[in-house]
């Protein structure tokens, strides 16, 4: 507001005639709440439209919203075990047909790796531990510190790519603890390739396990 | 997005499928596009469950996805196909009223399965039209496939994206996720199939009694055939087609409530001359000469060429011009401006909702300044003819409700209200995205009372479910009158009477859902045409 005239209405700037006050009328207070959840309508709603074609609308809305909760398509969550086994339970039960989706519309990634659970995940997976990372490993490591020392970047870089390692490790790690435990999947497709590719995802989104470790980690390294 | 469309979107999903598919899809439509661990991660679900939800909202084509450098896919949500769920009912409602029957089930089973074979639409279609049939009588697998023909032939139905054919012997690993090519070509092209067989009852006792030799049956079917002959193209209902037709709807009647029955019987005719010829989004139709016109007419349709043209001069001259006239060569060419056609339907209904809010004084108002484009407030209360004070009140009501806006023209550059024009005016098109948004929040609020209401009577839902089940069940074994009686009567009087409550609740909210949603159709149209002239 202009200036501080300090004299009722001279505090506004335009002529508060204009916008519908006669002189000498009091201002309505300011309305400092919010408005109510429900305010009154003056006008009352007008009714809905009925007829035949509504009505046929309205049966097959209703019945769409239940053949739906039937398709398989329908994710429920699931239920936690009740103390006591409903006898009603058995028969609001709805059996679903089962739902193949085309894979070959689908990104790989989203295949359900289901198969080998049965023979064996933990003792495969250890194998292509076995043979997977020890191979990799030593000689990308030899190759990072031969690159590096080329640049001459002395003990430093030597630090951080030790560094480095150890996030790698470790974001490794969390990945085969991730795989363990959903052991129900990993299937044909090529694991090791699949974990190069999506390595730089997997070490920077891994679901949190050693975040408050690497976090600290950063932070010694923001220190020097 | 607004929070209002992300809320009905997660109602619509969670109704539909579920609370953890309502969960990411919710997620992407506030994030965009995300890849398939990040989701897991940021929505806490177990890399399972995500990959089930996304499969399932990628069926239903409400999520599309991209592979990007470095072969990582990321999923990106679908939002205003999200909210299309609502429409679902009456794009059914519409084919059998275009198709009859095996129409409505072919785009039900479409829309309920979100893509399908034709082979399989075929199938289904075939076994529930038999089985409301009566026994002994089947439904043919040709007439269907014939239905199905005529929807692709009007474009009701198109193929999907296809996943192209690859050689197997292409070295190096497949990519992460198959690229979809629109064959624009095929879009409409059926698949020539041999589809001979008759729909099946689910009872094996319905084919018992019968009395058909069992051994007979698979024969027929495709059921045992191994390689189905049109694996891989797959069918959407084309709902950008469904939205022409109810568009087309929409100004037909408004043409019948503005002048009489025969226009708008031209004006369909029109219509349905450049249907196919004018691609959707289209803001005109392609000139069509009066002859033109006079030979598409409806058969039973006796007007003569002179009448048409007397018509056809007075939809030129309305001041809603539903036809423009566009030149002179072939007895008069007409268009049909469409753009224009949205934009008098999405004032009306502005107008309308103003009538019904605030009273008619106050919807004259509001034409007033419609009319005039720009009026200062002294204006409006001398020309609407309405007391000064009532007046000011009312256009002050209208402006915080915000259909009508304020423009300030200063005379000086400081702005000193002393020296400023205040001029009010209607901008119709964020009046209707305030409506539009109104609208949204309103269908949530009808969606969360109803599920309000249902769960407040869920036990006794349940049970009178669980009685009509039993009453079916005894009915079917042969039980007597009085048995049945007795079952009845387990629900009490007043039990009954709650029922009868909540099913006229329920229906009134359901109801109220499609005709917003009506009034939604309009509004996104009407956005949707003029952001694309600018």
């Amino acid at each position: 507001m202009a200036g501080n005239k300090g004299r009722g209405r001279a505090a506004f700037t335009f002529n508060v005639e204009a916008v519908g006050f006669s002189r000498g009328e009091k201002l309505p207070d300011v309305v400092l709440k919010p408005p109510p959840p429900f305010p009154d309508t003056d006008y009352k709603p007008a009714p809905l439209k009925t007829g035949e074609s509504e009505d046929y609308v309205l049966a097959l809305k209703q019945e769409l919203r239940e053949t739906m909760k039937r398709m398989p398509y329908f994710i429920e969550t699931p239920e936690e075990n009740q103390d006591i086994e409903r006898y009603s339970k058995r028969y609001m039960k709805v059996y679903k047909e089962e739902w193949i989706p085309d894979w070959r519309r689908l990104p790989r990634e989203l295949m359900p790796r289901k198969k080998c659970k049965k023979a064996g995940p933990n003792s495969k997976q250890a194998k292509d531990r076995g043979k997977g990372t020890p191979l990799i490993n030593p000689s990308d490591v030899l190759k990072k510190i031969e690159e590096l020392e080329k640049q001459g970047d002395g003990e430093k870089s030597d630090e951080e790519n030790e560094e480095k390692e150890g996030s790698k490790d470790k974001s490794k790690e969390g990945d085969d603890a991730d795989d363990e435990d959903g052991a129900a999947e990993q299937e044909d497709y090529d694991e090791e390739e699949q974990e190069e590719e999506n390595d730089y995802i997997n070490s920077y989104f891994e679901d949190g396990d050693d975040f408050g470790a690497d976090s600290d980690d950063n932070m010694d390294e923001a220190t020097y | 997005m607004t929070q209002a469309e992300i809320k009905l979107c997660s109602l619509l999903l969670q109704e539909h499928f579920g609370e953890i598919v309502e969960k990411i899809g919710v997620h992407l439509i506030r994030t965009g596009s995300q890849p398939l661990k990040v989701i897991a991660h940021d929505t806490g679900t177990s890399l399972d469950q995500v990959k089930k939800a996304l499969c399932v909202l990628i069926q239903h084509n409400l999520v599309i996805y991209q592979v990007h450098k470095r072969g990582v896919v990321e999923y990106e949500a679908q939002c205003s196909r999200v909210l299309q769920m609502l429409r679902y009912p009456r794009y059914i409602y519409t084919t059998k009223t275009l198709y009859s029957d095996p129409g409505e089930l072919i785009v039900e089973e479409l829309l309920l399965n979100g893509k399908l074979t034709m082979s399989a639409v075929v199938k289904k279609v075939a076994d529930r039209l038999t089985e409301t049939m009566e026994d002994g009588k089947t439904m043919d697998y040709a007439e269907v496939s014939n239905t199905f023909a005529r929807l692709a032939d009007t474009h009701f139905v198109q193929r999907c994206p296809l996943v192209p054919t690859t050689d197997n012997s292409d070295p190096g690993p497949p990519p992460p996720a198959p690229t979809l090519v629109i064959n624009e070509k095929d879009m409409y092209l059926v698949p020539k199939l041999s589809l001979i067989g008759k729909g099946k009852r689910r009872r094996s006792s319905d084919e018992d009694a019968a009395g058909e030799p069992k051994a007979k049956r698979p024969k027929h079917t495709t059921d045992n055939k191994e390689p189905i002959p049109d694996d891989g193209i797959y069918w959407q209902a084309n709902l950008d087609r469904f939205h022409q037709h109810f568009r087309d709807q929409a100004i037909v009647s408004a043409v019948a409530n503005r002048m009489d029955q025969t226009s708008s019987e031209i004006v369909r005719t029109m219509l349905r001359m450049s249907e196919i010829t004018t691609p959707s989004g289209a803001p005109f139709t392609q000139p069509l000469s009066s002859n033109e016109i006079f030979r598409s007419l409806p058969v039973g349709y006796n007007i003569s060429k002179q009448v048409l043209d007397q018509y056809l001069t007075l939809l030129a001259d309305d001041p809603l011009e539903f036809v423009g006239k566009s030149g002179d060569s072939g007895g008069g060419m007409y268009v049909k401006d469409l753009h224009k056609a949205l934009a008098s339907l999405a004032t009306a209904t502005l107008e309308s909702v103003v009538q019904e809010r605030f009273g008619s004084r106050c919807a004259r108002i509001f034409r007033l300044v419609l009319q005039k484009k720009h009026l200062e407030q002294k204006q409006v209360e001398d020309f609407a003819m309405i007391p000064a004070k009532e007046a000011k009140d009312m256009l002050y009501k209208m402006l915080s409700e915000n259909f009508i806006s304020l423009q300030e023209i200063p005379k000086t550059p400081d702005h000193a209200p002393s020296r400023t024009f205040y001029l009010y005016t209607v901008n119709i098109l964020s009046a209707a995205r305030m409506l539009l948004h109104r609208c949204y929040k309103s269908i949530a609020n009808l969606i969360e009372r109803r599920q309000f209401e249902t769960k407040e009577n869920k036990r006794l839902l349940e049970k009178s479910q669980r009685v009509e089940a039993i009453i079916a069940s005894m009915q079917a074994t042969g039980a007597e009158e009085a048995q049945l009686q007795e079952i009845e009567e387990m629900i009490t009087a007043p039990e009954r009477q709650q029922l009868e409550t909540l099913k006229r609740n329920v229906n009134k909210l359901d109801a109220s859902e499609i005709q917003v949603d009506e009034t939604i159709f309009l509004l996104e149209s009407y956005i949707e045409s003029t952001m694309k002239r600018l």
